[in-house]
């Protein structure tokens, strides 16, 4: 690599955190507004009793849920895409894994904020947490809730350290390149880092021991978020797929909404020579393996549901089939088959903007498939006489936009704190350090043979 | 040898009166949600007379079956609450502990009955109604579970009575309220360990049933089949 060519990337890279035009505060003021309204939707809720969201008996859990499921799900993006692309080591990943880990670690935050605000109590959220008090009173661990609090405070926990972690030569080399008030925050956040010998090999064992062990995490967090549902006598919840089809799912999403924040970043901040077409066609190939992955699981969902034809499995399963919730059963199918199949399996349509159409349609019928978990099944429970319905109030509803704009404003000011692409990593894939160790010598041979 | 409350529920008896769901909401102090609400499906009654319609007109039967919280042995609704505000208790109740309960309707989802009713708001009582709350019974504020106790309240006086009494208890000297105000005599109640007490007595009987025993939660309300087609 060309001096130039390292010149190039720190001043493409760093430029968002240097100069600042007014489209990004109307940004940050259009969507800090509607997250403000969505704050104040749960404060009217709260103020005024429950009953201002669309909860009613028996469907006790309805869109926060579905956000919580949907949110949590979109997390699986990043930590996830990135350990296993780290450690396959694929060369294309470099500019892919901070944008993918920063999706993981705010879906996360916004994920774990439903179970909060669907409480009847949110004021009395801290009594999930097994901390000591007087009366000696402990969580229940034999609820999958609590399972829950503890699955995501350490996947949050995990994925927040694998996102900081190759964040520190970064934060260095801005620290080096500003004066003033960013050179004292950067380098403050950059801990003493002087790139050593030493500190990278710490940096670089720490990422790897990181990336073994943030996968089986991941894997564990959304099979347990399935647990809420298959722990419960419930007909159309207590299935043992459960597991792996809301993990297959939640990757399924996470990939859709890397592609569209990619997409946006490439945009917005004219990041064309860093994000090519190929890393939308390769994370294009692994949607289209995921969107498979799902077809074949909720086939086989279906076909076993249908084939045992247990009374009770039957009502929710012709409620989604051919009932009242068959328009947003299918409207979902082809939000994550039909129109995705064919865009990612064809070469021609395999591009940015084709990627992006399939992602944004994945997301919506993602969305609509934890729906579809959650409503049909509550509403037809055993006792016929006890069925009923959902229709969401207007606090979830704005609450659920909200969620949308938070992501959307945490991205905004982490892409201008921050440069969403690790620079050290790019330098690293064109080019071996100046001082080399033996074993450095050795890696990056590694590296260079395979891009 | 502790309590094991029970209660049949005779078929052939009920007439779907409805005087059972009335006393459980005066007995209870159970929220009256008014109209707007009930017919958004948030009336608690924590015991209701289910209506089942059987055949084609004209030649229709109606069917009614009461149904309150079954208290089951194993019940779906405690292993799921993250704060033990629904357990069980040394005599096999489930109980609710409304201080407890941060209400993530867990248990309601999970209960295959329905059973269990959650206060989406405060309750209100248009006065003069306000003073006729039973001071036995709490007042369940916004955000919690609540359902049927088999009137608890009752049980605990009924046994304290006894034991400042030094007697045993007697078969039929607790009455929830669903079964005092039961006119036809559908509902009894009382302890399953004493084999020799009437609800002892018709759990054995061959008419009865568990309400979705398939499930295996362990009711402990028995259901009398009807046999004769009214």
């Amino acid at each position: 690599m060309k001096e130039a060519t390292a010149k190039r990337i720190t001043d493409d890279l760093l430029r968002p955190l240097l100069h600042t035009s007014w489209r990004f505060f109307l940004l940050v003021a259009v969507l800090g507004g509607i997250v403000l309204m969505g704050g104040i939707a749960w404060m009217y809720q709260i103020w005024n009793g429950f009953g201002e969201s669309g909860k009613r008996w028996p469907v006790f859990w309805g869109f926060y849920i579905t956000n919580f499921v949907f949110w949590i799900g979109i997390s699986h993006a990043g930590t996830l895409i990135s350990a296993i692309l780290r450690l396959v080591n694929a060369g294309w990943r470099r500019p892919v894994t901070r944008c993918a880990e920063v999706i993981t670690a705010f879906a996360l935050m916004i994920g774990a904020m439903f179970p909060i605000i669907h409480l009847g109590r949110p004021w009395l959220f801290f009594w999930l947490v097994p901390y000591p008090n007087q009366r000696l009173i402990w969580p229940n661990f034999r609820s999958p809730l609590v399972w829950d609090f503890f699955a995501i405070s350490t996947y949050l926990t995990g994925s927040v350290l694998f996102l900081l972690l190759p964040m520190i030569p970064d934060f260095a080399l801005v620290r080096d390149k500003t004066t003033g008030f960013r050179r004292k925050f950067y380098g403050a956040l950059a801990l003493g880092w002087q790139g050593t010998t030493k500190q990278w090999h710490r940096l670089e064992s720490a990422m790897q021991i990181m990336a073994i062990a943030i996968i089986p995490v991941a894997v564990s967090v959304h099979t347990i978020v399935s647990f809420d549902f298959s722990m419960a006598p419930v007909p159309g919840w207590h299935s043992t797929i459960f597991g792996p089809y809301f993990v297959a799912g939640a990757i399924f999403s996470g990939i859709a909404a890397l592609i569209i924040a990619m997409a946006a970043l490439r945009k917005f901040l004219h990041l064309e020579d860093y994000l090519h077409p190929v890393h939308f066609e390769n994370l294009g190939k692994l949607l289209l393996m995921m969107s498979l992955l799902w077809a074949y699981f909720v086939f086989a969902e279906r076909l076993t549901t249908w084939y045992g034809n247990g009374t009770s499995e039957m009502n929710v399963f012709w409620a989604t089939q051919d009932g009242g919730y068959s328009p947003l059963y299918w409207l979902m199918v082809v939000c994550n088959f039909v129109i995705p199949f064919p865009i990612l399996s064809l070469r021609k349509l395999r591009t940015v903007t084709g990627c992006v159409i399939a992602s944004c349609s994945v997301v919506v019928g993602m969305w609509l498939e934890r729906f579809l978990i959650i409503v049909p099944t509550l509403s037809h429970k055993y006792l016929t006489y006890s069925w009923g319905s959902y229709r969401p109030g207007p606090p979830e509803i704005m609450i659920m936009i909200s969620t949308f704009a938070a992501m959307g404003l945490l991205y905004t000011i982490f892409s201008k704190l921050v440069p969403i692409i690790s620079i050290w990593e790019l330098k690293v894939g064109e080019h071996p350090f100046p001082i080399e160790t033996a074993a450095q010598v050795k890696e990056h041979a590694i590296l260079r043979t395979n891009p | 040898m502790p309590h094991r409350w029970g209660m049949t529920v005779d078929l052939d008896r009920c007439t779907g009166c409805g005087a059972c769901v009335t006393a459980c909401h005066a007995e209870n102090n159970i929220a009256v949600v008014g109209d707007v609400q009930a017919a958004k499906s948030r009336a608690m009654h924590w015991i209701r007379v289910e209506r089942y319609w059987e055949g084609d007109f004209p030649d229709v039967r109606l069917k009614f079956r009461p149904v309150m919280c079954q208290q089951c042995d194993a019940a779906p609704c405690e292993p799921v609450c993250p704060t033990y505000a629904s357990h069980h208790t040394d005599e096999g109740l489930n109980a609710q502990v409304y201080n407890r309960c941060i209400g993530t309707r867990y248990c309601a989802n999970a209960c295959p009955y329905n059973v269990r009713f959650f206060d989406f708001y405060n309750p209100k009582w248009p006065r003069p109604l306000h003073l006729q709350l039973n001071p036995d019974v709490s007042v369940r504020e916004v955000g919690v579970m609540e359902k049927c106790t088999f009137c608890v309240q009752r049980i605990s006086a009924a046994e304290i009575d006894a034991k400042a009494e030094k007697r045993e208890l007697k078969d039929g000297e607790i009455e929830p309220a669903c079964v005092q105000s039961c006119s036809a005599k559908a509902l009894v109640f009382g302890d399953l360990n004493d084999p020799e007490s009437e609800v002892s007595r018709l759990s054995r009987s061959t008419r009865g049933a568990k309400l979705l025993e398939e499930l295996g939660t362990l009711p402990k309300v028995t259901y009398l089949a009807r046999q004769t087609q009214v």
